[in-house]
C-alpha cells in the first residue's frame, strides 16, 4: 500500500474522507455471468466508477476460417455464431453469397427461412429473459421457459435433423422440405409457448422483486444507442421501430402482418417488455406463413400431366433423353431419390450453385459431373468479383454479413457485423454510476452471445 | 433518398475526395482519398438530407492476393453507414499502403468505432490515428502479427502465454 493510501486509510487524511477507490477484476470466468468476458472495474464502494470491457475469450478465428474453405463450408461455422438462433445466421450467410451471385431463391424457401427464422428468434428471446429472471432469482421463470424452448427446438430438430449445429441453410436454398404434419406440431409448441409467456408474465412483470431490479437499470438514451450503433430489442427499447425486416425487409416479411414492438424508457425493464412482445408477433409471423407456403404439385412434368417412373425408365433406355432431368419424378426411395421433387420446391434451379439430388448424381453422369464440379477441390460455387452486404434481423439486433469474391472458389473475405458487440462496446456507459449488482440484469439484458461477439 | 442520388451528393460536395464509386449488387459505395475521409463521414452524419447517424461496421479487407490489385494498395478499410432516420445506406471505403498503414480515427464522430477499429487494427495492423486507446480487441496483447492479413498463415501456432510454471 503506498505511502499516501495508508494515510488516508489509517489516518483519515486526504480528500476522500478516508477512502480511495478499489479496483477489482470481475471474470473471465464469473458464476454471475452468462458469458466469458472480463470487466476490470474501479469502485467506489457498491458503485462502479469505471469499467473496462475485455473480450475475446471465445475467438475462434471464424472470419479467417471462412477463407480457408469452400463458400458452402463456412456455412457450419455460422452455427456457431450466435449458437441459440443459428437458423438466422445459416440465412444471413446464405443470402449474402446469393446476392453476390445475383440469384433469387424459390417462394417456398423464403416461406420456408421466415418461418424457421423466426422459431429461432423466439428461441433466443426465450433464453435470453430465462437466464436474466433465473438471475434474479426467480427461477421457476427460467425452468418455465426452458421448457417452452425445449417445443420449439423439437419442432427444429424436425426439420434440420439438429437442435444447435443446424447448418440447414444452403446458398441457394435449405438443406430439406419442411416434413409432413409439421403445420399441426408447430401449432401445438405454439400453444404450450404462449401459456408459458402468459405464466412468466404473470410472475415477473409485475413482480416488485424484478421490477426493482430491472427498472431505471442500465439505461441508454436514444442518441447514445444510436451513436453506439446498437440495434435489434434494445434499440427498441429506446422508441425507435428500427427492425431490419420491416426497414429493407427480406424473405416475406412484406406480405405479413406483424407490428415492430417499441417502448420510450431504454432501461432493462423496456428491452424485457420489447422480447416479451417480440416473441408473440414472431409467432404470429410463423402462423401466418405457414397458412400461406405455396406447396404445389410435384408428380407432373411441365405440362401438368402426371408420370408414371416406369415409362420414365423406359424412356431413358430407349435413349430419348432429351429433357428428361428436367422432368420432376418420384422415383424409388434408395439412393434418396424420393427428394428429389422437395429438393427442387426449396432450392433455386441453378447448377452452378445448388447440388443435385443424390438420384441425379448417382443415376445420370450430368448428375455426377454438376455434383462434382461443386465440390471438387479447385471448383465449387464461383461467385463472380465483387462485395456485397445483406443485413438480417437477428435475434439481438443487426447481423451483418459483408463477403468479398475474387470470383475463385474460395470466399476471399467473410465479415460478420455481430449485433451483440455493439452493446458490449457500450456496457460501461450503462453500468458506470450503478451498484455492482446491477450489472447482473444489465448484463443479462445486454443478452451477450460469445460465439458471435468473438466471432 | 436512394444511393445513386446519395453518391451523386457525395461526388458534388467533395470532388477528388471521391476515388471512385460503384454499385455492385445494389450497394452503392464511394471509395474516398485518406485526406478526406473524416470530412466525408462527418458530412455525411450531419448533412440533414443524408443523417448517416448509424455506423453500422466497420472493417477491412487485405487485397494483397487478390487477382488484379496485386499491386495497388493492400488494405482498404471499409464503413458500412445507416440512416435511422431516411432508411438508407452508404458504404465508404479508403485505401492505404501496406508500409503507411494509417487511417483517421472516426471515434469522434461515433463511439462505436472504438471497438470497431480495435478490431481492425488486431486483425489486420492498420493503425487508426487519433484513436484514444488502441489496443487489441479480440487477441491477447502477447499475440504476434495479425491473422487476417493474407500472409498470416492459418496454421501458425503461437507460444503459449499465462503464469509462469
Amino acid at each position: 500500500m503506498a505511502e499516501a493510501t495508508q494515510r488516508e486509510f489509517v489516518l483519515g487524511e486526504g480528500t476522500g474522507g478516508g477512502s480511495q477507490n478499489m479496483l477489482v477484476g470481475l471474470g473471465p470466468s464469473h458464476p454471475a455471468m452468462h458469458g466469458i468476458i472480463r470487466i476490470t472495474a474501479e469502485l467506489d464502494g457498491e458503485t462502479f466508477v469505471r469499467a473496462d470491457v475485455e473480450i475475446g475469450y471465445l475467438h475462434r478465428a471464424f472470419e479467417k476460417d471462412c477463407e480457408a474453405g469452400c463458400w458452402n463450408n463456412a456455412i457450419p461455422y455460422t452455427d456457431r455464431l450466435n449458437y441459440v438462433s443459428p437458423l438466422i445466421n445459416n440465412f444471413g450467410y446464405c443470402a449474402a453469397v446469393e446476392k453476390l451471385l445475383g440469384i433469387e431463391v424459390t417462394e417456398r424457401c423464403k416461406y420456408i427461412r421466415t418461418i424457421m427464422a423466426e422459431i429461432s428468434r423466439v428461441c433466443d428471446h426465450l433464453t435470453c429473459v430465462g437466464a436474466t429472471a433465473m438471475e434474479l432469482g426467480a427461477f421457476t421463470a427460467f425452468l418455465y421457459m426452458i421448457k417452452a424452448r425445449e417445443y420449439l427446438w423439437e419442432l427444429v430438430e424436425d426439420v434440420t435433423g439438429a437442435r444447435l449445429t443446424i447448418s440447414y441453410g444452403r446458398v441457394g436454398g435449405v438443406k430439406a422440405d419442411l416434413p409432413d404434419g409439421f403445420a399441426g406440431k408447430a401449432r401445438h409448441a405454439f400453444k404450450e409457448t404462449r401459456e408459458v409467456l402468459e405464466e412468466v408474465h404473470r410472475l415477473l412483470t409485475g413482480n416488485r422483486i424484478f421490477v426493482d431490479r430491472m427498472v431505471g437499470i442500465g439505461a441508454l438514451s436514444r442518441a447514445e444507442t444510436i451513436a453506439y450503433a446498437i440495434t435489434g430489442p434494445m434499440l427498441r427499447a429506446v422508441g425507435v421501430p428500427y427492425d431490419v425486416r420491416r426497414a429493407q425487409p427480406y424473405d416475406v416479411y412484406d406480405r405479413l402482418e406483424w407490428v415492430v414492438p417499441t417502448q420510450t424508457d431504454g432501461d432493462n425493464y423496456a428491452r424485457y417488455l420489447v422480447r416479451m412482445a417480440e416473441m408473440e408477433q414472431s409467432m404470429r409471423i410463423v402462423e401466418q406463413a405457414l397458412a400461406m407456403i405455396p406447396g404445389g404439385p410435384i408428380n407432373v412434368d411441365p405440362a401438368g400431366q402426371p408420370i408414371d417412373p416406369a415409362a420414365y425408365v423406359d424412356r431413358g433406355k430407349q435413349g430419348k433423353t432429351e429433357g428428361l432431368l428436367l422432368l420432376p419424378i418420384t422415383l424409388s426411395p434408395n439412393l434418396e431419390g424420393q427428394q428429389r421433387a422437395e429438393l427442387s420446391r426449396v432450392n433455386v434451379g441453378d447448377k452452378r450453385v445448388v447440388l443435385p439430388p443424390k438420384a441425379n448424381t448417382y443415376g445420370s453422369i450430368e448428375g455426377l459431373m454438376n455434383h462434382f464440379m461443386l465440390i471438387m477441390e479447385g471448383h465449387g460455387i464461383r461467385p463472380p468479383q465483387g462485395e456485397a452486404y445483406v443485413p438480417v434481423e437477428g435475434a439481438n439486433g443487426e447481423l451483418g454479413f459483408y463477403v468479398v469474391s475474387d470470383g475463385s472458389g474460395r470466399p476471399y473475405r467473410v465479415r460478420c457485423r455481430p449485433p451483440c458487440l455493439p452493446p458490449m462496446a457500450a456496457l460501461h456507459r450503462m453500468i458506470e454510476g450503478e451498484m455492482v449488482a446491477d450489472l447482473v440484469p444489465t448484463f443479462g439484458s445486454v443478452n451477450m452471445i460469445g460465439g458471435e461477439l468473438d466471432r | 433518398m436512394d444511393g445513386a442520388a446519395i453518391l451523386e451528393r457525395v461526388r458534388a460536395r467533395f470532388g477528388p475526395g471521391v476515388v471512385d464509386a460503384h454499385d455492385h449488387r445494389g450497394d452503392h459505395t464511394a471509395v474516398v482519398a485518406r485526406d478526406a475521409l473524416l470530412s466525408v463521414l462527418a458530412w455525411c452524419r450531419d448533412e440533414p438530407a443524408l443523417a448517416f447517424d448509424m455506423l453500422t461496421d466497420l472493417t477491412a479487407v487485405d487485397y494483397l492476393t487478390y487477382p488484379g490489385r496485386e499491386d495497388g494498395p493492400r488494405f482498404e478499410v471499409v464503413y458500412q453507414l445507416y440512416s435511422v432516420p431516411h432508411n438508407h445506406r452508404l458504404r465508404v471505403k479508403v485505401r492505404v499502403e501496406e508500409d503507411d498503414a494509417v487511417v483517421p480515427s472516426a471515434v469522434a464522430l461515433w463511439p462505436i468505432a472504438n471497438w470497431f477499429e480495435r478490431e481492425v487494427w488486431d486483425m489486420f495492423g492498420v493503425r487508426f490515428e487519433g484513436h484514444p486507446d488502441l489496443r487489441r480487441l479480440l487477441m491477447y496483447e502477447e499475440f504476434v502479427g495479425h491473422p487476417l492479413r493474407k500472409d498470416y498463415p492459418i496454421d501458425r501456432r503461437q507460444p503459449l502465454i499465462g503464469p509462469a510454471a
